[in-house]
């Protein structure tokens, strides 16, 4: 069965000059999408990324990353975006760094990506009309 | 082409004759048709927006309770209203805070409630008098059951306004939104081309007793808004940057529209009121399709630096409303995202709407009795040693 993931990677200095995201992809078949990374060469790495593959090989992905001392955290949660609530004003878009909140230049209506979204949570207290709430529900 | 007048152009609206468009619409058409023809053409072009406005609340009569009561400390779902009128008068502001929810629920939430017509708890306290001898009350109220209610907000409609970034290191919450350290955002918060009062920069036909389209109701302009300091300057030799103006509105909640007005807050500053506000404005000639025609790229304000916390901020750059809208400026040699508060898109339906209440001979328009000034300063305030 296939499986995706959100999932946030701590690297440790001495695995920041290992190419990782080819043996994930070479050795365990996972579809990658890095959607934010910082790594510092020798000093340590930070990287959010959504994780598809087989249920069985991103287990193992898991368990390699753990080998090499990686520590990771899967996102459970998800923003959740009550367009009923919604006037479109734009306000989150001013603090959403990864531009899953945008504004459409047409119409001027807001949109969501949840794909870009990096569950940062800047936008709910932004929001002025308390439209936007996370869920941790799945 | 001969000049229209307000009783031409209403007799046409009567008649369900008028051409009508809106502010956005009228920029393609006169690029298309040209001045001359479009000023033939179109009789009204109504403008909108839908922006927080901060400066905004209601005036309500609550009717006397028996044995009656001098309401001297007033509270409305927890928020203070004000007790300094007549007996069962008050005035609730926009701004004020819950004593119980803080900055989750403020007088525009009030305000947006009543206008929904839910139940309002009213508590009240008195010292008691010989003709007013209650001296507490707490029971519910709705708009239905009081005499008055009126909304009368004494600055809406900002001709223009600064755009905001932060050079600061911390993330600043202001009335502008969640600034992000080092130049991380610039917001800004008009409906530019669609604008009021960029679209009547001098006021000649938006001024006291003007109607207008407030948050679904028929209003009025009462007055100049406070802070009123109509101003421009020009930038790049023909374009003229207008700033200053602002209004005073009035209308009647009870036939409000939740639909176009919003409670919001704003995250560690306050509660404020998203105020929906259409204004109709006659083509009486040819100047006023220029004006009229009016483009985001013509209309210019100032990127500030909200990272000082002084009266006077700097001014980083003069940019435009159409550079602003495209999702970057340039500033310090860094693209830097932009971000609107105003509901542009909440403000093309105010205009829209508008458009078709005038269409179909619902709205006429109403000339002023009198101009709203052309000049004032606007002055600080001067701190003076108070002794004693």
């Amino acid at each position: 069965m296939t499986k995706r993931i959100k999932i946030f990677l701590y690297f440790p200095p001495e695995q920041t000059e290992k190419p990782l995201i080819h043996h994930l992809i070479k050795e365990y078949d996972l579809m990658i999408n890095i959607l934010q990374a910082e790594v510092k060469q020798g000093k340590r790495g930070k990287l959010t990324a959504d994780f598809e593959g087989n249920d069985e090989a991103l287990r193992n992905a898991l368990t390699f990353l753990e080998g090499l001392g990686i520590k990771y955290k899967i996102f459970t949660k998800s923003i959740i975006w009550h367009e009923d609530k919604c006037i479109h004003c734009g306000a989150c878009t001013a603090v959403c760094p990864s531009r899953a909140l945008s504004m459409n230049p047409d119409d001027w209506s807001l949109s969501f990506n949840h794909d870009k979204c990096l569950l940062c949570e800047l936008c709910i207290p932004a929001c002025p009309v308390n439209a936007i709430d996370k869920d941790f529900s799945q | 082409m001969a000049n229209k007048t307000f009783d031409y152009i209403n007799e046409k609206i009567r008649e369900g004759k008028a051409v009508v468009v809106t502010a956005d619409e009228i920029v393609d058409l006169v690029e298309e048709k040209g001045v001359k023809q479009a000023a033939k053409e179109v009789d009204v072009v109504t403008t909108a927006t839908f922006s927080p406005m901060c400066s905004s609340g209601a005036f309500l009569n609550f009717g006397h309770s028996e044995p009656p009561i001098r309401m001297t400390k007033i509270w409305l779902n927890d928020v203070p209203a004000y007790g300094g009128l007549a007996a069962v008068d008050t005035y609730i502001g926009a701004t004020e805070l819950s004593e119980t929810k803080g900055m989750t629920y403020g007088g525009a939430h009030v305000i947006e409630d009543l206008i929904r017509g839910k139940k309002i708890k009213l508590h009240a306290t008195s010292y008691g008098t010989d003709c007013y001898s209650k001296t507490e009350i707490t029971t519910y109220i709705t708009k239905e059951d009081i005499n008055q209610a009126y909304l009368f907000n004494p600055r809406n409609a900002y001709q223009n306004y600064n755009a905001a970034t932060n050079s600061s290191d911390c993330t600043l919450y202001t009335y502008m939104g969640t600034l992000l350290p080092n130049y991380g955002n610039i917001t800004y918060c008009t409906s530019g081309q669609l604008s009021p009062l960029l679209n009547d920069p001098y006021f000649r036909t938006i001024g006291i007793g003007t109607r207008i389209f407030l948050a679904g109701a028929q209003g009025y302009i009462a007055w100049e808004g406070t802070q009123h300091s109509p101003n421009h300057v020009t930038i790049d030799h023909d374009k003229m940057h207008h700033y200053g103006g602002t209004l005073a509105v009035i209308g009647d909640l009870k036939k409000m529209d939740a639909q176009f007005i919003r409670a919001a807050t704003f995250d560690r500053y306050g509660t404020t009121l998203y105020v929906g506000l259409g204004i109709p404005i006659p083509v009486l000639d040819e100047d006023m399709i220029r004006y009229l025609a009016v483009r985001d790229e013509d209309i210019y304000t100032q990127i500030v630096d909200y990272g000082l916390s002084t009266r006077s901020k700097p001014v980083l750059a003069n940019v435009n409303y159409k550079q602003l809208r495209s999702g970057t400026v340039e500033l310090m040699g860094k693209q830097i995202p932009t971000a609107p508060l105003t509901s542009l898109k909440k403000s093309r339906e105010i205009a829209l709407h508008l458009k078709d209440l005038i269409a179909k001979g619902k709205f006429l328009l109403q000339q002023p009795v009198q101009q709203l000034p052309g000049q004032r300063e606007f002055r600080p305030l001067r701190e003076e040693e108070v002794k004693g």
